[in-house]
C-alpha cells in the first residue's frame, strides 16, 4: 500500500495518493463493524440531544449515574492512565529501556481523557454549561470541583506532552525541540494532577458512606481508585504495545522480539507488586473495618467472587507467568486485570451504590447508552490507529 | 416574625379546594416531559435580594418537627406544597381518598421526584400502620451543597436548603451526595433540565409564614418553629408519652443534624429512615480534599528536584 511517494500535507494527512483512494480504502471488514457500532453510538448521541437523557438512558432518581460515569469516565480515566505511570517512568525517573513505550502511552492517555471528556458531555443535563465550574461558579468544597479541574489541567499536560510527536511529523524542529522540554515540566506536573484525580474519582463516593455498601465503602476509597488506575495504566501499556507490535512492526526503527518480551516481563513484574500491594490494603480495609459479617450475604458473595476472579488469581497467574518467563500470558492478564477494573468500576458505582435498593429496581443501561460508550472506545481505538500511522509514535 | 397562624396563610393560595389545574394528572415519577417548576428559580432569588438588601441579625435557624405518630396519611400536604409551588396538581380528594384505597400509591415507598417535592409513605409495623412524610430534611450542613461543583446549593440562615438552576451544570452528584435521597431531576426535559426539591417553603417563611404542608396538616402531625424550641417540644413529648414514642428524635444529630426533625413510635428504620451516622457526610470529602492538598504540597518539591534532574540530564546528553 505505500509504494508511492508521499507528497505534500495533503497526501501526508490522508496517506494515500488522492481523497478518493482514502475513502476505498477505508473498507475493511474491521472498519465496517466499527462504521456499524459508531452509526448506533451517533444516532443515541442524537436521540439523546434532542429528547433528553429520560428517553434515551434508564436513569432514574434513584441511579443518577449510570453507565456513562461508571465505564466512560470512572473505568475508562483509570485506564487512560498510561501517560501517569509510564511517562513518569520514562521522562522523570530516566527509565531509558521503556523510552519507546512512552509516546504510545502518552497517546492512550490523551484519547482516553479526550473521548471520556466527550462521554460526559451527553451525560450532563446542560452540557453547554460544561465550562461553568472553570470560569466563574466555583464549588470549592466539591470533590466533583477538583475532578474538574484536573481534567481540564490533565487534557492540557497531556497536548504538551503530545506535541513533540506533533511537531515532529509536521517537520518543525525547533518547536519540537521546545515542547520536548516543557514536556518534562508537564509530566512533574501531571503526577499531581493525575494523582490527584484518580484518587479523586473514588473520593466522590466517600459522601455516599450510608448509600454505598460496607463491603466497597472505605476511608482507602481514593487509594483503591488510585492504585488500581496505576495497574490499569501499566495494563493497557501492554495491551497497547503487544497490538501495535504486532500490527505496526514495519514501523519500528528495531524490533528485536526478545527484548520487547523482556520489557513485557518487566511490565508484568511492576504489575504484581501494584496487585499485591491493592489487595494487601483490600485485605486490611475488610479486616480493620470490621465487615467480616457481611460476607455471607449476595453482596459479600459478588464481594469474594470481585477480588478472587480480578485479584488473587491473576496475581498468582502473573507471578508464575514472570518467573518462568511466560510474555504471553503477561499479556493476557493485562487484559484480564484491565477488565477487572472495569468490572470494579460497575460495581461501586451501579451494584454496591444505593444497595438497599431491591435488586429488582436495580438499573441497568439502555442500549443507547451501550451503544455511546462502545463508540467512544471504537473512536479511542481508530484514532490511535489514525495517529500511530501517521506520526512518530511508534518510531521515536 | 409569626408563625402560628395555620391555616389562615393559606387563605392566599391561587387554588380553592377541589378544583385541580392538571386533571389529567398521572401519578407517575415519569410522568412529565418538564415539570417547569419554577419554585426552586423563585426561592433562590428572594434569597438573593434578601442578601443584598439588608443585614438582619441571626436568631436561630426554624425548623419543622413531624410526629409520625399523629399523621394519619390524607396526603394534604402533598396537595398543598403542589399547589404553593406551582407543580403539577391534582384535586385535593385524589389525595385524601389514597388511605381508603385498596390499590393506592401507598403500594409502593415512593421518593420525591421531578415536580412533587414531599411524599407521604405508609409503613406497616408489627402489625401497626405508620404514615410517614418525606421531603427535603434541610440537613445543618448539608451534603448535597458541599458535593456541588458550582456551588449551585446554600443553607439559609433561616435553615432552608435552597438550589439555584442558573448554574446548575446538571451532573446530578447532588442526588449521589443525599444520603435522604431528596434531589430529584427533570430527566425528560432535553434542553434544561433542573434538579427539583423541597424549598421549606423559604419564599413563606420571609414573609412571616409557616411551610404550605405544616399549613394544611389539620392532623397536627406538622409543627413549625425554632429548631431548638423544637427539640425541647420533642423531647417533652418523648419524656410524658414513653409508650407512645421511640426514645429518640430524628434529626437531632443524624447526618450532622436536620432542620426537620421526626418523632416515630417504632425505630427509624422501620420506617426507612437511614441511620447509622452522627456527622454530616460532607465530613469526609472535606477531610479528603484537606489530605490531597497537604500531600500535593509535600510531592512537588519531590517532582521539581526529578524535573530539574530530568531536564540536566537531557541537555547532557544532546550535547
Amino acid at each position: 500500500m505505500e509504494k508511492f511517494v508521499l507528497k505534500g500535507f495533503k497526501q501526508k494527512l490522508l496517506l494515500a495518493p488522492d481523497f478518493k483512494s482514502y475513502v476505498f480504502g477505508l473498507f475493511t471488514p474491521w472498519n465496517v463493524i466499527a462504521g456499524i457500532i459508531l452509526l448506533f453510538g451517533f444516532y443515541a448521541m442524537v436521540y439523546r440531544l434532542i429528547f433528553g437523557l429520560g428517553p434515551a438512558t434508564n436513569l432514574n432518581n434513584d441511579y443518577p449515574w449510570g453507565l456513562w460515569i461508571a465505564f466512560d469516565i470512572l473505568a475508562g480515566i483509570a485506564l487512560a492512565a498510561p501517560g501517569l505511570t509510564l511517562g513518569t517512568a520514562v521522562y522523570l525517573f530516566g527509565l531509558k529501556d521503556y523510552k519507546s513505550f512512552a509516546r504510545p502511552a502518552i497517546l492512550s492517555s490523551l484519547l482516553g481523557y479526550v473521548f471520556a471528556v466527550i462521554a460526559l458531555l451527553f451525560d450532563l443535563g446542560r452540557y453547554y454549561r460544561v465550562f461553568y465550574p472553570i470560569v466563574w461558579s466555583w464549588g470549592l468544597e466539591s470533590v466533583l470541583f477538583l475532578v474538574g479541574w484536573h481534567f481540564f489541567l490533565y487534557v492540557i499536560i497531556c497536548v504538551v506532552e503530545w506535541f513533540p510527536a506533533f511537531f515532529e511529523w509536521l517537520g518543525q524542529e525547533r518547536l519540537r525541540n521546545f515542547f520536548s522540554s516543557l514536556g518534562i515540566w508537564a509530566t512533574a506536573f501531571g503526577v499531581i494532577i493525575a494523582g490527584g484525580h484518580q484518587s479523586a474519582l473514588g473520593a466522590l463516593f466517600l459522601i455516599a458512606p450510608t448509600k454505598l455498601h460496607p463491603l466497597w465503602y472505605s476511608p482507602l476509597l481514593p487509594l483503591f481508585f488510585l492504585i488500581t488506575a496505576v495497574l490499569g495504566g501499566m495494563a493497557v501499556v501492554v495491551i497497547e504495545s503487544s497490538i501495535t507490535h504486532r500490527y505496526f512492526k514495519h514501523q519500528l526503527k528495531r524490533f528485536d522480539p526478545k527484548e520487547f518480551d523482556k520489557k513485557t516481563l518487566g511490565l508484568g513484574k511492576a504489575l504484581a507488586v501494584v496487585l499485591t500491594l491493592y489487595l494487601l490494603l483490600k485485605g486490611l480495609d475488610l479486616f480493620h473495618q470490621e465487615k467480616l459479617n457481611y460476607i455471607s450475604s449476595t453482596y459479600g458473595v459478588l464481594f469474594v467472587l470481585e477480588h478472587l476472579l480480578f485479584g488473587v488469581i491473576p496475581l498468582i497467574l502473573l507471578l508464575w507467568a514472570v518467573k518462568e518467563e511466560k510474555p504471553f500470558w503477561v499479556r493476557i492478564l493485562s487484559f484480564w486485570i484491565a477488565l477487572g477494573i472495569i468490572v470494579n468500576r460497575l460495581i461501586v458505582c451501579l451494584i454496591a451504590y444505593n444497595w438497599y435498593i431491591p435488586w429488582s429496581q436495580k438499573y441497568y443501561p439502555s442500549w443507547m447508552e451501550v451503544a455511546l460508550s462502545l463508540s467512544m472506545v471504537v473512536l479511542v481505538i481508530l484514532s490511535t490507529r489514525f495517529m500511530i500511522r501517521r506520526l512518530p509514535i511508534l518510531s521515536d | 416574625m409569626k408563625r402560628r397562624d395555620f391555616l389562615k396563610g393559606f387563605l392566599g393560595l391561587p387554588g380553592i379546594l377541589g378544583i385541580g389545574s392538571a386533571s389529567k394528572f398521572i401519578e407517575e415519577e415519569r410522568a412529565f416531559k418538564t415539570t417547569r417548576t419554577q419554585a426552586n428559580a423563585k426561592n433562590w432569588e428572594i434569597y438573593l435580594k434578601r442578601k443584598e438588601s439588608k443585614y438582619e441579625p441571626k436568631e436561630g435557624s426554624y425548623g419543622v418537627l413531624f410526629d409520625a405518630t399523629k399523621c394519619i396519611g390524607c396526603r394534604r400536604c402533598e396537595w398543598a406544597c403542589n399547589e404553593w409551588n406551582k407543580n403539577p396538581n391534582q384535586p385535593i380528594e385524589n389525595f385524601e381518598r389514597s388511605r381508603f384505597e385498596t390499590n393506592s400509591v401507598f403500594e409502593k415507598i415512593r421518593r420525591p421526584s421531578a415536580g412533587a417535592f414531599t411524599v407521604v409513605n405508609r409503613f406497616e409495623v408489627d402489625g401497626k400502620v405508620i404514615y410517614v412524610k418525606r421531603q427535603c430534611m434541610h440537613c445543618l450542613d448539608p451534603a448535597c451543597a458541599s458535593s456541588c461543583f458550582v456551588g449551585a446549593f446554600t443553607r439559609t440562615e433561616e435553615g432552608a436548603v435552597i438550589y439555584n438552576p442558573t448554574v446548575c451544570v446538571g451532573c446530578r452528584y447532588c442526588m449521589v451526595a443525599c444520603p435522604f435521597d431528596i434531589p430529584a431531576y427533570e430527566y425528560y426535559d432535553p434542553l434544561t433540565p433542573q434538579v427539583t426539591k423541597c424549598t421549606m417553603c423559604f419564599d413563606r417563611m420571609v414573609e412571616g409564614k409557616v411551610p404550605a404542608c405544616v399549613a394544611v396538616c389539620s392532623a397536627d402531625a406538622l409543627k413549625f418553629g425554632k429548631r431548638e424550641d423544637l427539640l425541647k417540644l420533642a423531647h417533652k413529648l418523648i419524656a410524658d408519652n414513653p409508650d407512645r414514642y421511640f426514645p429518640k428524635v430524628y434529626g437531632q444529630d443524624d447526618f450532622g443534624g436536620t432542620s426537620w426533625l421526626y418523632l416515630s413510635p417504632v425505630p427509624f428504620e422501620r420506617i426507612e429512615l437511614p441511620t447509622g451516622l452522627k456527622k454530616s457526610p460532607a465530613v469526609y470529602t472535606r477531610n479528603y480534599l484537606f489530605a490531597v492538598k497537604v500531600l500535593e504540597i509535600l510531592a512537588s518539591p519531590v517532582l521539581v528536584y526529578l524535573a530539574y534532574k530530568a531536564m540536566s540530564k537531557k541537555g547532557k546528553d544532546e550535547e
